[in-house]
């Protein structure tokens, strides 16, 4: 009978198979096995994270007038919330991030599409997989050293864009907007360069032969065929933006974002630290939800 | 549905697990009223083989920024520390990373050493462990930014002031004043800088204190309401001036170096590396007339270091004559162990930075955590504390 010959010398491989045969009886089993590790690092170090970050934003201090430093208060209270929007520096410098993300995203959208549609499209085969190279190859470069480049170039006593323009927007908001939509420009070129190349040229010449010129064909066929695309850049862009603060350091000047308060009040006040935290979060939310209701999540 | 109950269930664990470990972990901090005082590690045994230590920039030099300065290396090779070195900009950066454990020791100036201890980060140090104690200068040891009641927490490493630095080039004629950083007419507007942290606003405390005697300023850290609101308003005429603020020294070199920056607050060490540059633009650097601001520093012991023997070797490295000679010199502070003082290149250095000088060091105002109890000795009336400082600064950058 065919389970008393066993072979001896393969008893891994009989392992193997009763092995297999077992996780193929049990397809949850199956399940579990693949899926199980991402889903605990998701729900403790992910979803953990978040949960202790709205937790701790729920804390307060309390001054105390004896002790060293101040008492910490558990029971919830809004406190915290409540000083994100009474005092109206919190305010400016919510919208002012915001905008920063806004800008970038906008000026890297600019840039962006005509370069993508060049690589995509006009470049020879040689000259596009250059292109690609050439676009991706900052990302190669550690994020500081690209940061105090740009303290080169915007110095603005000597500094590179003073000595070749006679002008440096110099450091400061201008200057860190700058910046930043030079590190993210890449997150924005590939995902256009990417849809670009999906769209196929007969489109194009179809657009052209029923007589509509550049400018229609552009935004009657590309641009609705590249919102998906857009839209996953520009994801990148302002959330990345979002998020920045230490460009804010190097070269904002004196400008601070929501993170360099983060990062300050983590020290001093950490519940307030993430109460504030929490709204880019909010902010991405109702980014996404957007981005969702426009259909273009559902194109990716 | 019964997987969404299931992710319910999961989710107000998980809320619950967050809050427990939130709370636990804090709900001790203020302790500390024994009765008998604590006394730290009993005795030194062999070194575990490593160390992790916590430095400001210039603390602990391991030949990678000039290889000619070291005293890292030859620590290793004397005890077998294997040490790794971490820099760190500000005291809030230095507290934040402290605090995560990973530091066996943190050389810590007075306006983090008391919120170390409040957080339960720093270890009770046994001082008949540290083979320098004695010599090490009185001024420096068992003060109240650097023990708690008689108990040491931290071993005093060096001290120095918080200068002006201008470019002679530009900035003329020379200041002596701390008004020059404060005056909103200033013909060096947008040059101007700043130490980007909440502990600068003691600077425009310190200003006040000498120049508006009305408003009773006896300590820059000690601030009521009516004070406080005066230096942040004064801190708010600053800001436009301000061109860039620092909390990265090199990011003030590079713009002195540069000209992008001609005046504002800096550290002996900063001004050393502009004179160095010989594309730089001359600078000096003084103590202005209202006195300064200022640091002293000790050396920390992480509560849970796990190379504790390593940390006390350390401590005991760095505050040997001859090393404390090293530091001084490349930092450009005053000593803690005077019997460096005979062993430094340049035979004035002691006297020029004044180590061991009771009359010079009283004028400074050392920073310090800033407490809602007046750190004056006022009872009357509440001090603004460090959060308070810290949203102000929140404000003042705008």
């Amino acid at each position: 009978m065919a389970t008393t010959t066993i072979d001896p010398v393969n008893v891994r491989g009989g392992l193997r198979r009763r092995l297999s045969r077992v996780l193929y009886q049990h397809p949850r089993l199956r399940l579990a096995l693949l899926l199980g590790g991402p889903i605990v690092w998701l729900l403790v170090a992910y979803v953990g994270s978040l949960v202790a970050l709205l937790v701790t934003s729920l804390y307060h201090y309390q001054t105390d007038p004896t002790g060293l430093v101040p008492r910490l208060v558990t029971s919830p209270s809004t406190t915290n919330y409540q000083r994100v929007l009474d005092a109206g520096v919190y305010r400016t410098v919510a919208f002012r991030t915001i905008g920063a993300a806004l800008s970038v995203t906008v000026i890297d959208l600019l840039i962006a599409l005509p370069v993508a549609f060049y690589m995509a499209k006009i470049a020879r085969p040689w000259a596009r997989r250059a292109l690609v190279v050439a676009v991706t190859m900052p990302l190669w470069a550690g994020y500081l050293v690209k940061g105090y480049a740009w303290r080169a170039m915007l110095d603005p006593a000597g500094g590179v864009l003073h000595e070749v323009f006679g002008h440096s927007p110099g450091f400061g908001l201008s200057g860190t907007v700058v910046t930043l939509s030079y590190l993210w420009l890449p997150y924005m070129i590939i995902p256009i360069y990417a849809g670009l190349e999906r769209l196929p040229n007969s489109l194009l010449e179809a657009s052209t032969d029923l007589g509509a010129k550049a400018g229609r064909t552009f935004a009657r066929i590309v641009l609705p065929q590249l919102r998906p695309s857009i839209v996953a850049g520009s994801i990148f862009t302002f959330a990345l933006t979002l998020g920045d603060f230490y460009m804010a350091q190097i070269v904002g000047g004196t400008t601070q974002f929501i993170g360099n308060i983060v990062y300050r009040e983590f020290s001093a006040n950490l519940p307030f630290a993430a109460a504030y935290a929490t709204l880019p979060i909010v902010v991405m939310i109702v980014y996404l939800a957007l981005a969702r209701s426009s259909g273009a999540l559902e194109e990716l | 549905m019964k997987h969404a109950n299931r992710l319910a269930v999961l989710a107000v664990a998980l809320v619950l697990v967050a809050a427990a470990c939130g709370s636990s972990s804090k709900s001790t901090t203020g302790g500390g009223s024994t009765s008998t005082k604590p006394t730290g590690q009993q005795t030194l045994g062999a070194g575990e083989g490593s160390v992790s230590i916590l430095a400001w920039p210039g603390y602990a030099e391991n030949g990678s920024n000039d290889p000619k300065i070291d005293w890292v290396k030859p620590f290793t090779a004397a005890t077998g520390c294997k040490a790794t070195v971490k820099y760190f900009g500000t005291s809030d950066e230095a507290f934040n990373l402290f605090k995560t454990g990973q530091y066996d020791v943190v050389s810590s100036s007075g306006d983090a050493t008391l919120r170390m201890v409040a957080d339960q980060d720093a270890a009770v140090i046994n001082t008949s462990l540290l083979t320098n104690w004695n010599d090490l200068d009185p001024l420096l040891k068992v003060k109240p930014w650097n023990s708690v009641d008689g108990v040491v927490y931290g071993v005093p490493h060096g001290w120095g002031a918080n200068l002006l630095m201008y470019n002679k080039n530009v900035v003329k004629p020379a200041p002596d004043s701390w008004g020059s950083v404060f005056d909103a007419n200033s013909p060096y507007k947008g040059k101007i800088t700043g130490y980007d942290s909440p502990i600068y606003i003691a600077d425009g405390a310190l200003y006040l204190m000498k120049t508006k005697p009305d408003l009773g300023i006896k300590d820059p850290y000690a601030l009521d309401d009516t004070q406080f609101q005066a230096v942040v308003d004064l801190m708010k005429v600053q800001r436009p001036l301000i061109g860039e603020y620092w909390s990265d020294y090199l990011k003030e070199q590079d713009a002195f170096i540069k000209g992008s920056l001609v005046l504002g607050t800096t550290w002996q060490i900063t001004t050393n590396g502009v004179q160095a540059d010989k594309t730089a633009p001359p600078v000096a650097a003084i103590i202005p007339k209202e006195g300064s601001t200022a640091w002293s520093d000790s050396w920390m012991i992480d509560a849970k270091a796990k190379h504790p023997n390593c940390a006390y070797m350390w401590i005991n490295w760095i505050t040997k004559p001859d090393i404390q000679a090293q530091v001084a010199e490349y930092f450009g502070e005053a000593p803690a162990n005077l019997k460096a003082c005979t062993l430094t290149v340049d035979k004035n250095h002691c006297a020029t930075y004044h180590a061991g000088d009771a009359a010079f060091y009283g004028q400074l105002s050392y920073w310090k955590t800033p407490t809602a109890k007046c750190l004056d000795g006022r009872t009357n009336v509440t001090c603004k504390d460090y959060a308070a400082w810290t949203a102000a600064w929140d404000t003042i950058k705008g």
